[in-house]
């Protein structure tokens, strides 16, 4: 039993088969990376996951219950939090403020009217959130405005408000995508270290194979909108089909 | 986040208000019709900003709960009582329960859609209260007070005459006390005390609005809506909130319009009501506190100046250049005063829109920071 | 059976004139990404110049005849439209069709006018927020109402259509009823013939010019055309021209039906809306069938038998508001629109 199991997952786009029969076994506490070709689908199979997209036929199981159909807010509250291929935040909001909000819905549910509280005057949430950005190496920054990051603090940012919400599946969609080395090996470190002191279950979509085999125990290899191959990282680089679809044209 | 610095300014900003008598005389605005449409329409001002200022949400289609606020009010005073008490409380429910019905069809869409669409529902409305509504608006004569209205709490009124609305006995058009102070002729009445109190009231409740978790996430909505709903947020009983608190605030203005005048006619309803009100919290300075104040008395105040002015005038104004350029430059402004007010309003919302998108408050702070040199400092800061 | 021919005729003059305002509404919307609110202000424009021209073809030389008096026994002052005097018979013709020529004149005016509007104003918007190119181009269509308002007053001035076109048509003989079971006004047939081919025009101009390929192509995806080294910025500016001079030829023929004034254009502008909201936003096609659709259906609603049904199970009339409530009822069970695609204003 796994936390998330994608069962016989379709999803046609006019004449596009984008996704042909996906099956997906995550289990608890891997970090399970799917790696693939551009258009092979990744995408569009993590949309289906969170409720962006409904898939045509096939089943989405989280914890064993079924999350397709659901709304976005939804399957967030059911503990799947999940970080954008560019980074999504509440740009015209303080760093502090951004990740209060995660707070306010982890605790409060997806509506709840508190009109007459001061959010300011919120110990909890304020506990936590400053806890968060401390962990994260962002509490110097904690009353800059958002919008005006870097982006790789704004990567963490976003890390950090999916974090706040103690997920127990989180979804990256390529987060290191059109970073440079050194941000990129930065992010490495910060979801490892993530994953050392937290132990969420992770599923991470990526194109860089240098991310991919540092962090990843488990790879599912997608291509052609079918899964063609799914092991340990060591099967994954020696396995011919990939080589074939996939790294092939990557290493040579 | 300036915690410390609410109350005082929720002190500043009672005192300002229960003083504007005193203080609007030199501006020859003191007479208590006009201060009274000041804090109505920044009442009104203040309820749209919420969901504006807040959210984003641009909606046209406020006019609607104006014109129910003044219709419930004066059916209230036409059946009931003209004690303004229960008048008010009506005009707030029934704009909370229109509001409710708009915004939950509206706001299946956002943005420009949502725009266009609070814009055919004010539409709607107006036409609703011209015609097709008429034996509960009376259609184009607009509702009024007449003598054989039953008025079942207030009993049998003194043959020939309309009784006039009153909170519990004093009248709201009663001047209270008229002193003569530094040469002003001052005038105190009950009508614009009641505004006043409810001025007060309606910008301690945007305050808290503001420094709450719900304001929170009201301004996270307009930010990210996308990001909110990744974060299990579910953003459409929010913004629907803020709707309807939005469109009760403007139940009560237009509720208190009619204790003014104890009348209500469809034009209230129009869009162009909706879009003054617009213009009013864009001037003023959209998700500040004091910015939809300041743009509601402001554009009243012109209002009144400009629609007074005519040909006449302006000709006394110029009296003293030469015959030539007195002519040419009533020719060139008299289109923009007296009736022609509607253009210069026109003229100011493009200015405002295209020059000072923060408004008022924001070219306030821009010009106390080119006074104190922090202007400078912070890009001296940036540039480093 | 007649009546319902009737009514649907009826409908078909209101429903040209939202399918053009709103054809040219999604045209700009489907080009730009602005909702241009100041659009039926330029249906107004066009409705202005029809009224400009023929009021220039009207000013006249007065001279005075000694041999006839009018009745207060002065000399009977004699108008005679200077055109008449300059060019003869030709004069006559251009007093009389002033509204058909002036459809010529405002096709290189509104153009004009349009792309003014669109390089000098709302060029400097598309990176602001959605809510400014509202509220600047809301702030624009006040300002021109208020100044046609400040030079042609705010009264109605009916204006005429040539005598050839005026009358009626006894439709029904036409089409194997009896005699003057329908009997459709002539100009309102012109009306329609008119917006049928101008729509037309519109998509075979779309459809089968490199230039059309080009713009659909850039609806579609901005940036790639873009890429491609196709300069689609003027191009986009040019259809922001064309929109303008289809919703002000639109105003020009409209005139003869319905006295212009100066508010009409915001009447129309939240109609067309609605008539985009219904349609579906971004869709050409979905535009056209609304309008008309909605047109047919207003004029159902105002007919003597259905408004007694209503009255009937005492209900009030609703011909004022049937638009509207179509609207809502398609809103909740298509949110969007009867062609809406996918992925347009759902950020």
């Amino acid at each position: 039993m796994g936390i998330l199991e994608v069962q016989n997952v379709n999803k046609h786009f006019g004449g596009l088969h984008a996704l042909n029969n996906v099956n997906l076994d995550v289990e608890q506490g891997s970090v399970h990376a799917l790696i693939g070709p551009n258009g092979a689908g990744k995408s569009t199979f993590l949309n289906c996951l969170i409720g962006k997209l409904k898939p045509d036929t096939g089943s989405v199981k989280f914890n064993g219950e079924p999350v397709l159909g659901k709304a976005p807010h939804e399957i967030n509250q059911l503990g799947v939090s999940r970080v954008f291929q560019t980074p999504e935040i509440f740009g015209e909001l303080s760093v502090f403020e951004n990740v209060m909000i995660p707070c306010l819905a982890h605790r409060d549910g997806a509506f709840k009217i508190n009109a007459f509280s001061m959010v300011m005057k919120d110990k909890e949430i304020r506990q936590k959130a400053e806890d968060i950005l401390e962990d994260m190496g962002m509490k110097d920054k904690m009353n800059l405005h958002s919008g005006s990051l870097s982006r790789g603090d704004k990567r963490r940012l976003e890390m950090a408000m999916c974090l706040v919400q103690e997920p127990k599946l989180l979804l990256l969609d390529e987060p290191t995508a059109g970073m440079a080395r050194a941000d990129t090996n930065n992010t490495i470190d910060l979801l490892k270290h993530i994953g050392e002191t937290r132990g969420i279950t992770k599923v991470i979509i990526e194109h860089d194979m240098h991310v991919v085999f540092s962090l990843a125990t488990t790879i599912s290899v997608l291509a052609q909108g079918a899964i063609i191959a799914e092991g340990l990282p060591e099967d994954i680089k020696g396995h011919p089909k990939v080589r074939e679809a996939y790294l092939g044209e990557a290493e040579v | 986040m300036k915690l410390m610095n609410d109350r005082t300014l929720l002190i500043i900003f009672a005192a300002f208000v229960l003083a504007a008598p005193l203080i609007f005389a030199p501006t020859g605005a003191a007479y208590p019709d006009l201060l009274q449409r000041f804090a109505i329409y920044g009442i009104f001002a203040i309820g749209f900003n919420i969901l504006f200022g807040l959210t984003g949400y641009l909606s046209f289609g406020h006019a609607a709960f104006l014109g129910v606020g003044s219709y419930a009010s004066v059916w209230m005073f036409k059946l009931l009582t003209m004690n303004i008490i229960p008048a008010l409380i009506l005009a707030v429910v029934m704009a909370g329960l229109f509001s409710l019905i708009i915004g939950y069809v509206s706001l299946r869409r956002s943005g420009i859609y949502f725009s266009i669409l609070t814009l055919a529902f004010a539409q709607m409305s107006y036409n609703l209260a011209y015609s097709v509504l008429t034996p509960l608006t009376n259609g184009e004569t607009g509702l009024q007070l007449r003598l054989d209205d039953p008025r079942y709490l207030d009993g049998a009124s003194v043959e020939g005459t309309l009784p006039s609305t009153n909170l519990f006995g004093l009248e709201m058009k009663e001047v209270f006390w008229n002193p003569n102070i530094l040469g002003y002729d001052l005038q105190f009445n009950y009508g614009y005390y009641v505004c006043a109190v409810l001025l007060i009231a309606s910008f301690y409740i945007a305050m808290r609005i503001f420094r709450s978790p719900f304001g929170l996430m009201l301004r996270a909505v307009k930010t990210n809506q996308n990001r909110l709903r990744y974060t299990g947020i579910n953003t459409r009983p929010y913004t629907l909130t803020a709707f309807v608190i939005s469109g009760m605030f403007a139940g009560l203005a237009g509720g208190l319009l009619a204790t003014m005048d104890p009348l209500a006619g469809a034009e209230r309803m129009q869009w162009t009501v909706g879009g003054e009100v617009v213009l009013m919290v864009v001037l003023g300075g959209m998700g500040t506190l004091i910015g939809p104040i300041l743009g509601a008395v402001f554009i009243k105040y012109f209002e009144n100046i400009f629609s007074k002015i005519n040909e006449g005038v302006l000709h006394s104004w110029f009296a003293i250049m030469p015959e030539w350029l007195d002519n040419t430059l009533v020719a060139i402004v008299s289109p923009f005063v007296g009736k022609g007010w509607h253009l210069t309003l026109g003229a100011l919302f493009m200015i405002v829109v295209i020059f000072l998108p923060g408004g008022l408050v924001d070219g306030a702070k821009r010009i106390g920071g080119w006074i104190t040199g922090a202007n400078r400092r912070k890009a001296k800061a940036e540039a480093e | 059976m007649d009546a319902i021919l009737l009514q649907l005729l009826n409908g078909l003059d209101k429903g040209s004139a939202y399918a053009l305002i709103a054809l040219g509404l999604t045209l700009i919307f489907g080009t730009l990404g602005v909702v241009n609110f100041a659009h039926g202000a330029l249906f107004m424009i066009g409705a202005f110049i029809a009224v400009s021209f023929s009021k220039l073809m009207e000013i006249s030389k007065i001279t005075i005849d000694p041999d006839k008096v009018d009745f207060l026994g002065n000399p009977a002052k004699i108008k005679t439209p200077y055109v008449i005097e300059w060019f003869g018979n030709f004069g006559h013709w251009l007093v009389e069709w002033s509204v058909p020529v002036s459809v010529l004149l405002a096709i290189p005016i509104m153009i004009l006018i349009g792309i003014i509007m669109e390089r000098g104003l709302i060029k400097h918007f598309y990176n602001r927020p959605h809510a400014d190119q509202i509220l600047v181009t809301f702030g624009l269509a006040i300002v021109l109402q208020e100044t046609i308002k400040l030079f042609f007053g705010a009264n109605p001035i009916p204006q005429s259509s040539p005598d050839l076109l005026k009358g009626s048509v006894d439709f029904g003989v036409l089409v194997g009823f009896a005699e003057n079971t329908i009997i459709y006004p002539l100009w309102r047939l012109v009306y329609f013939c008119f917006s049928a081919v101008l729509i037309a025009s519109v998509f075979a101009f779309l459809r089968f010019t490199t230039f059309g390929m080009v713009v659909r192509a850039g609806m579609e995806d901005r940036e790639t055309v873009g890429l491609l080294g196709i300069n689609i910025d003027r191009r986009f500016t040019i259809m922001f021209g064309v929109a303008a001079a289809v919703a002000g030829t639109a105003g020009v023929m409209y005139t003869p039906i319905n006295p212009p004034n100066y508010h009409m254009g915001m009447d129309f502008l939240v109609l067309s809306f609605v008539v985009v909201v219904v349609g579906g936003m971004g869709s050409l096609r979905g535009a056209i069938a609304a309008g008309f659709l909605l047109g047919i259906m207003e004029s159902f609603a105002s007919m003597p038998l259905i408004k007694d049904a209503i009255a009937a199970i005492g209900l009030p009339s609703i011909d004022q508001i049937i638009i509207y409530l179509v609207a809502v009822v398609v809103l909740l069970v298509r949110p969007r629109g009867l062609m809406g695609k996918a992925g347009v204003m759902e950020e």
